[in-house]
């Protein structure tokens, strides 16, 4: 067994782990390694084929492999190490990290700093509850998209989509273009998890109907797919007896959200959210495991890469602050608090001396907000308002906070975001 | 006349826009909030445009589909025939992203680009 040391290792070549391996080399850490599980970099954007990345980021709107392309030609060019096909199987909390591939076996790699970028993975079964056996033509949406897009293999012919997230109405419109029959969206929720933009250039553009408030009751075929029975839910989301229809098919798309893939995280001893189901992080995006940061989709799932790379930039910085020993000891942390409407908030610890001169907190709401206000909160001083005319959960919302923030509130113990209506 | 249904997309607001039209003129565009929502709706009622993405089938490499796109945008009536164009055409690796894989699809003034790259299959 190999033993080697490295600065920084990277964990996962996606996005999110090539944004943060080009921050840290940017800030003059030389020795920084990328663990790529797969084939080739890139992570998810390569089956990503549809267009909408990158306008915040580049100012064009590129599609997700030539996103993906964009940044591993910065790697490239900065000369940093990648391993492909490389799995990392365990991180212990001294960060020593176990990884295995063909040609080294196992590798034991001792490193200065971790970054988590191991992305995230579709809820298996997610809203369908049906017992009883499974005849075949059920993927999950994020399967069909490698089968179509990577392999050129057509599923099925008549789709039924389970989900409005953006992965399940990108798929409408991608089967729709090779000819299958996509004969409707069914959503749980009384909205759609997806951006208004999918919804319109990937259903309504094909005449695809969307059923709001609307399951799958249950699944016909015994070998292979044959139908499936659709009904309309109440508000507590159990299905209404009388509604049901049957939808003939031979094929059931499931996108039922995605979670953070984060067994890895979870040998290193690092606390989770059971919120996001990723690292509970502090302003420097590092987990509870000292030297061990996380970011992108395996910290909490975004809808634009735009904002991984962002996230993922920062994570690689402070990993060089961090190895180079340059970090100030943050006093006593600010704890910052979802309140009223908030999900979650990601940092959820801030040490105002290391929070630089902005600090950009993202968060999730739990519902639709019309008119709504963002407000942030310290003690019961609200200290900053701002009108969004409206929110969604399907949307990542972000607040900046200020230095002068900390400066005026010294001896500061928390922070609360929330969102008032009036 | 004829009212036509729209949902803008400009912002996450998602306007329900509606547009009255006669014959080719437009007479009226309601329900949106902003200048953006009309700008949007009059450009979806007289020339809505797409841009296509989808793979082409590629002869001797390493992968047997390349992603795709047409360039710039074409007239949204044309999107399947601008499919049947590129589902019966064929690149040849190595191709790399950027290429012009099609010169003037479906008579669109429009070409079709790689938007990813396919090494040459290994000589076995
Ligand atoms: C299907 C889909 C469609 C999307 N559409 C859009 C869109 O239209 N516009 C937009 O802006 N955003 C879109 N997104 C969001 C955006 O693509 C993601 O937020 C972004 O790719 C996340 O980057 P990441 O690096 O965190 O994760 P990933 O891209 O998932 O990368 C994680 C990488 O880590 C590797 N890995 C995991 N575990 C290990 C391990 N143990 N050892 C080694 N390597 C490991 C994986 O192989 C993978 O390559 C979409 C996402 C999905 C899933
Ligand atoms: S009309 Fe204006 S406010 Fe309404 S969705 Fe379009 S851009 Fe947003």
């Amino acid at each position: 067994m190999t033993v080697t040391e490295h600065d920084i290792v990277v964990i996962g070549g996606g996005p999110a782990g090539l944004a943060a391996a080009i921050a840290a080399k940017k800030s003059g850490v030389n020795d920084v390694l990328i663990l790529e599980r797969g084939g080739e970099l890139g992570g998810i954007l390569n089956q990503c084929i549809h267009n909408g990345f990158g306008l915040h980021t580049f100012g064009e709107e590129l599609t997700g492999s030539e996103y993906a392309a964009r940044f591993i030609a910065e790697a490239e060019e900065l000369g940093i190490p990648y391993k492909l096909d490389t799995m990392a199987l365990d991180i212990t909390p001294e960060r020593v990290v176990t990884a295995v591939n063909r040609t080294d076996g196992v590798m034991t790699i001792k490193a200065g700093a971790v970054i988590l970028a191991m992305g995230c993975r579709e809820r298996p079964r997610g809203a369908l509850n049906i017992a009883g056996f499974r005849p075949a033509g059920i993927f999950s949406a994020g399967t069909a998209q490698r089968l179509v897009n990577i392999e050129g293999y057509m599923p099925g012919k008549e789709v039924v989509i389970l989900g409005s997230g953006d992965i399940g109405l990108i798929m409408a419109r991608r089967m729709t273009l090779e000819g299958a029959r996509v004969k409707l969206v069914a959503e749980l929720m009384p909205y759609s998890g997806g951006l208004k933009r999918n919804i319109v250039q990937c259903l309504d553009d094909f005449d695809i109907p969307l059923l709001l408030s609307h399951t799958v009751v249950d699944i016909e075929g015994k070998e292979r797919v044959t139908a499936v029975v659709v009904a309309e839910v109440d508000e507590n989301r159990r299905p209404i007896p009388g509604t049901e229809q049957r939808i003939s098919c031979d094929t059931l798309l499931l996108s039922c959200g995605l979670l953070p893939e984060n067994e890895l995280s979870q040998s290193a001893g690092v606390e989770l959210s059971p919120v996001t189901g990723g690292a509970v992080v502090n302003e420097s995006l590092e987990t509870s495991v000292g030297g061990v940061f996380a970011c992108g989709n395996v910290l909490h799932v975004h809808d634009l890469v735009d904002y991984v790379s962002e996230e993922a930039a920062l994570a690689g910085e402070n990993a060089a602050r961090y190895v180079r020993g340059e970090r100030c000891e943050g006093g006593e942390p600010i704890s910052l608090r979802a309140g009223n409407g908030v999900r979650y908030t990601v940092p959820s610890f801030i040490a105002p001396e290391r929070a630089g001169d902005k600090l950009t907190v993202r968060f999730r709401v739990a519902d639709v907000y019309k008119n709504a206000f963002v407000c942030v909160y310290c003690g019961d001083e609200c200290v900053q308002r701002r009108k969004k005319r409206v929110l969604a959960p399907g949307e990542m919302e972000q607040v900046v906070l200020t230095d002068r923030l900390f400066a005026e509130n010294p001896g500061l113990s928390e922070i609360t975001i929330k969102i008032e209506t009036a | 006349m004829n009212t036509v249904e729209l949902t803008c997309i400009g912002c996450p607001l998602g306007c329900n826009v509606t547009v009255k039209t006669e014959g080719e003129r437009i007479i009226s565009v309601s329900g949106n909030t902003c200048p953006r929502g009309e700008s949007y709706a009059r450009k979806e009622v007289t020339d809505p445009t797409r841009i296509v993405t989808t793979t082409m089938r590629v002869k001797g490499g390493a992968r047997s589909r390349v992603a795709c796109k047409t360039a710039s945008d074409i007239p949204k009536g044309k999107i399947f025939e601008v499919m049947r164009e590129i589902a019966s055409a064929q690149a040849e690796a190595p191709v790399r992203l950027g290429d012009v894989l099609i010169v003037n699809v479906a008579d669109t003034g429009v070409d079709v680009t790689a938007t990813s790259s396919v090494a040459a299959s290994d000589p076995q």
